[in-house]
């Protein structure tokens, strides 16, 4: 029989299966929650009064004047225009059509500005909104360098539960030799080190005698906990003025970048690591899509046994890159000790390492996203701090619940079923 | 290139996967492999690859030995190979599969994309393929992703090429033109190594064909050898290549599905407004090239889809919502596609796997205690009925044969009464031996009035169970026609020609 007739010769159009009318009520009931809350707030616990808002801080030379807006007034528009936007959510889905996430980001703007507003009404302080993001960005430093570590680890195929481990290693590690030497750059080398060594272990329990990686990580995670800890009390408690107490860095302001209003002291008026945060997203994703060593690694994370029939030696590829995860990993632990509080203490990282694996979820395994999400958890981790200065109604203790909150309704909610890495968590056993 | 293996010997564990082989591929000639499921071809070709280190032996490419520790080094050498299940990225575009391995970079590490593209155009043009090189392999028909495999293997200058079962998942159109690349790929110089068990395929395009059996070579053969020759050396003995089957004595209508339609997770109709019938006494086989909604339709039917639309009844009563417990309890036996994943525990034994879907009551379980005794006399019992050949009930499933572990499944179906029985795959990967078994006991279902549906993609299957023969393409029914309806219409059909049209063209 000779070829077949040319309307059957496959061809490189994809297969379109048709799409079912499938009606998505997750984002209307989510924000109609929402909405609610703001009725119940706005409306039934209204508080009145004026609220005002400061945009500026005292080192800037172009000074925005405090804005003062009467609560009442507000109260009235958001609680509106909440309710109409979840309206048009749900009349979005009812014709199966997807509610856009730019009005999902106007809605939590809305709701955060009324939200503001509710707390700070009749205060005598203004809400600080400058200091509020500056410190927004300053906590979620650790976080991004932990999702970025994740990624890297996650895109090769390793699940890394050990982000936490390897920020508190880097944290204890870097006050450490920072202190010792007191060479504030010897001691982010050192943090780097430290989360290199908490990967091997990751590496070569899971790559080379394939444990479940996910039990590797969490006995990981209680292994260094468990061992800064001790160490702390023996070691770093009763010297703390020669081991405990390193250099900081100190803030660098950009030149002419760090005089926009707003926008100056959030990003350009900051300490050296958080430069290199804005170098390390850049560079890991141009290096993670553009470069070979991506390519390659991320063919190792999809599809191993492809990627070692074209010669890639999976094992390898995938040990290296965990060690660099940790070593990035590493490097946010550094800045609780070098950036921020300025020593170290006992299990300071509090569950970031967790934030940050639920960044690298939300951010759907892709550098740029999972920073954007890591800087709304970090946002949300610096509300309370906000919120408790201007005297706010919530009790401070449930303030403490609301970056987990947001951590768990961004990834449940707003995500639901995304595709991560094929082969991740997976070992590959060659035969 | 001229391909010599001399006694290639892989064993893993006490099992000899590949005793004392040689073969020798001449420059320009397509040489078959041919062999059942599990003789040892794929672990033979593995090894010439370098995924596999042989224990015994040595391979020659133009008389020099080469070593091979990987299979980067055999691709250096100029040995390709298109694999069974497609070694391709599929999140990845068509250029970065190929160029994976071996990329060019420019400045700053940045990957040469363009460099790549001309390299599958340049490719696709010499061999009049129509292959995207921007296209996501995920998107792309399985016709076109073994054309992308085969891009990436000539992208590196092969020139020993190895098909491993190539033909699988093609339709029979597709084979063809397979075929036609196949003989333009030898014109040009490439010496082929064409890997199969489907005899036809072997007769139409090999120049020599080496035949193995358990691990040996048990002789060459030569392509104008009939069928019936050709089977008896790859299978042993004499074998019979058609089961027999009385006409059908279709009765009343048992199955009615009327616009079925499956809903997956992502949110794609994978079936979309299906209607059919079976009646008591006749198989009804569902054709189709692999992953055309017959998955999917089967588990509906079971009550193992989420979101399903249409209905389903059997004998007046609707199976649709119903949790498959219930499915089970109204008499519906499935038989599943993947017997490692949905139809055993491997882990259990045969006695234990035998009951599993009776572990709801008597006389299995009574006040919540396994009857052991009466297991073993069951399980005992079924292990004669269906030649199970095992050392004993107590072993586990995981260590039989494919075709044992199929007859403990069929065993568990066929025991309980059937008012249905759905057969997804019931031989795939199975020896002829066993292919035989379970086809008469399909048969068998049928003569005692149960209604039957058989989805399978293997042509041969479905000729020579169906008496009706549904196929589908894209999640819906093309047709339904008769049994003997000739294969160049069912191939058409296949690939989504209307079964009247299709008629004309074949």
């Amino acid at each position: 029989m000779s070829v077949a007739t040319g309307s059957v010769t496959p061809s490189s159009a994809p297969i379109e299966l048709e799409k079912a009318v499938v009606r998505n009520w997750k984002p209307p009931i989510g924000l109609g929650i929402f909405a609610l809350i703001g009725i119940l707030l706005f409306v039934v616990f209204a508080r009145p009064g004026a609220t005002s808002f400061r945009f500026s801080t005292d080192g800037d030379q172009i000074q925005i004047p405090i804005w003062v807006v009467d609560a009442g007034a507000v109260y009235i528009v958001v609680t509106i225009l909440l309710i109409a936007i979840a309206a048009v959510s749900a009349f979005l889905a009812y014709r199966a059509r997807r509610t856009p996430i730019w009005l999902i980001a106007v809605f939590a703007a809305l709701f955060m500005f009324g939200f503001l507003t509710w707390a700070a009404a009749g205060a005598s302080l203004p809400v600080q909104i400058a200091s509020l993001l500056v410190g927004a960005v300053s906590l979620s430093v650790p976080l991004v360098f932990g999702a970025l570590g994740g990624v890297i680890s996650e895109r090769v195929g390793v699940v890394n539960v050990a982000i936490e481990g390897q920020l508190l290693a880097g944290a204890f590690v870097s006050a450490l030799v920072a202190s010792a030497t007191g060479m504030q750059f010897l001691g982010l080398l050192a943090a780097m080190v430290a989360g290199v060594l908490v990967s091997f272990v990751l590496a070569a329990f899971s790559i080379k005698y394939f444990v479940d990686q996910v039990i590797v990580g969490v006995v990981l995670n209680v292994l260094v906990v468990g061992l800064t800890s001790f160490l702390f009390s023996t070691l770093l408690a009763p010297n703390a003025a020669l081991l405990n107490s390193p250099p900081r860095f100190d803030r660098i302001e950009i030149p002419l970048l760090s005089q926009i209003p707003i926008i100056g002291p959030v990003f350009f008026r900051q300490t050296i690591i958080v430069y290199l945060v804005y170098i390390a997203v850049f560079v890991v994703w141009f290096a993670l899509f553009k470069t070979r060593w991506g390519l390659r690694l991320r063919s190792v994370g999809e599809h191993p046994q492809a990627a070692d029939t074209v010669g890639i030696n999976v094992a390898r590829t995938r040990f290296w890159n965990v060690s660099l995860a940790g070593a990035i990993a590493g490097l946010g632990g550094a800045y609780y000790t070098l950036g921020s509080v300025g020593a170290f203490n006992k299990e300071m990282t509090a569950g970031a390492g967790f934030i940050a694996l639920a960044a690298v979820i939300f951010g759907r395994w892709d550098p740029i996203r999972a920073t954007l999400a890591a800087l709304l958890f970090g946002f949300a981790l610096n509300l309370q701090y906000a919120l408790s200065v201007i005297g706010s109604p919530v009790p401070s203790e449930f303030m403490l619940m609301v970056p987990y909150l947001v951590t768990i309704f961004a990834v449940a909610g707003l995500v639901g079923y995304v595709r991560g890495p094929a082969a991740a968590g997976k070992p590959y056993v060659k035969s | 290139m001229k391909l010599e293996l001399r006694g290639i010997t892989k064993r893993f564990g006490s099992l000899v996967a590949n005793d004392h082989i040689d073969l020798t591929v001449e420059p320009g000639e397509i040489h078959c492999l041919l062999g059942e499921n599990g003789a040892g071809k794929s672990t033979l070709m593995n090894v010439l690859y370098g995924l596999y280190q042989a224990d015994e032996g040595e391979i020659l490419l133009n008389d020099e030995v080469q070593h091979f520790s990987g299979p980067g080094d055999a691709m250096n050498a100029g040995i390709g190979m298109v694999h069974q299940h497609f070694m391709l990225i599929p999140v990845f575009t068509v250029a970065e599969n190929v160029m994976l391995g071996h990329e060019q970079t420019k400045f700053g590490g940045l990957l040469n994309l363009d460099d790549a593209r001309a390299k599958v155009r340049e490719i696709s043009a010499r061999f009049g393929f129509d292959v995207d090189p921007d296209a996501l392999v995920e998107d792309l028909p399985v016709g076109v992703q073994q054309r992308v495999e085969i891009i990436k293997a000539l992208s590196r200058d092969a020139s020993v090429l190895v098909f491993d079962e190539p033909t699988a998942v093609l339709t029979p159109q597709e084979t063809d033109e397979l075929m036609a690349i196949m003989r333009q790929l030898k014109q040009s110089g490439t010496s082929i190594v064409f890997i199969t068990h489907k005899l036809r395929e072997v007769r139409e395009v090999a120049d020599r064909i080496t035949v193995i059996r358990l691990g040996k070579v048990v002789g060459e053969a030569s392509p104008t050898d009939t069928n019936e020759e050709l089977a008896s050396l790859m299978v042993g003995r004499a074998v019979d290549l058609m089961i027999d089957k009385g006409p059908a004595k279709p009765g009343e209508v048992a199955l009615r599905v009327e616009g079925l339609s499956v809903i997956d997770h992502r949110n794609q109709l994978v079936v979309n407004n299906v209607s059919f019938d079976v009646r008591e006494g006749e198989v009804l086989a569902i054709a189709g090239v692999q992953g055309n909604g017959q998955t999917e339709l089967t588990e509906a039917i079971v009550g193992l889809q989420p979101k399903v639309t249409g209905s389903i009844s059997l004998g007046g009563r609707s199976l649709r919502g119903l949790s498959v417990r219930q499915t089970l309890d109204a008499g519906v036996g499935f038989v599943p596609e993947d017997r490692k994943i949905d139809g055993l525990v491997a882990e259990m034994t045969i006695a234990e796997n035998l009951m599993l879907d009776r572990s709801e009551g008597e006389p299995f379980v009574k006040a919540g205690t396994l009857q052991l005794k009466f297991r073993s006399e069951f399980a005992e019992e079924k292990v004669r009925e269906f030649d199970i050949r095992a050392q004993g009930i107590d072993t586990h499933v995981g260590r039989l044969s494919g075709g044992n572990q199929q007859k403990v499944v069929l065993a568990r179906e066929l025991s309980r009464e059937l008012r249905l029985l759905v057969a997804a795959q019931p031989t795939r990967g199975l020896d002829v031996g066993s292919i035989e078994f379970v086809h008469t006991r399909i048969v068998e279902a049928r003569d005692a009035g149960v209604p039957v549906i058989v989805v399978s993609t293997e042509l041969d299957e479905v000729v020579a169970l169906a008496d009706r023969i549904a196929v589908m393409y894209r999640g819906g029914i093309v047709g339904i026609v008769p049994g003997d309806t000739p294969r160049e219409v069912l191939g058409l059909m296949m690939a989504g020609e209307h079964p009247d049209t299709a008629g004309e063209a074949a």
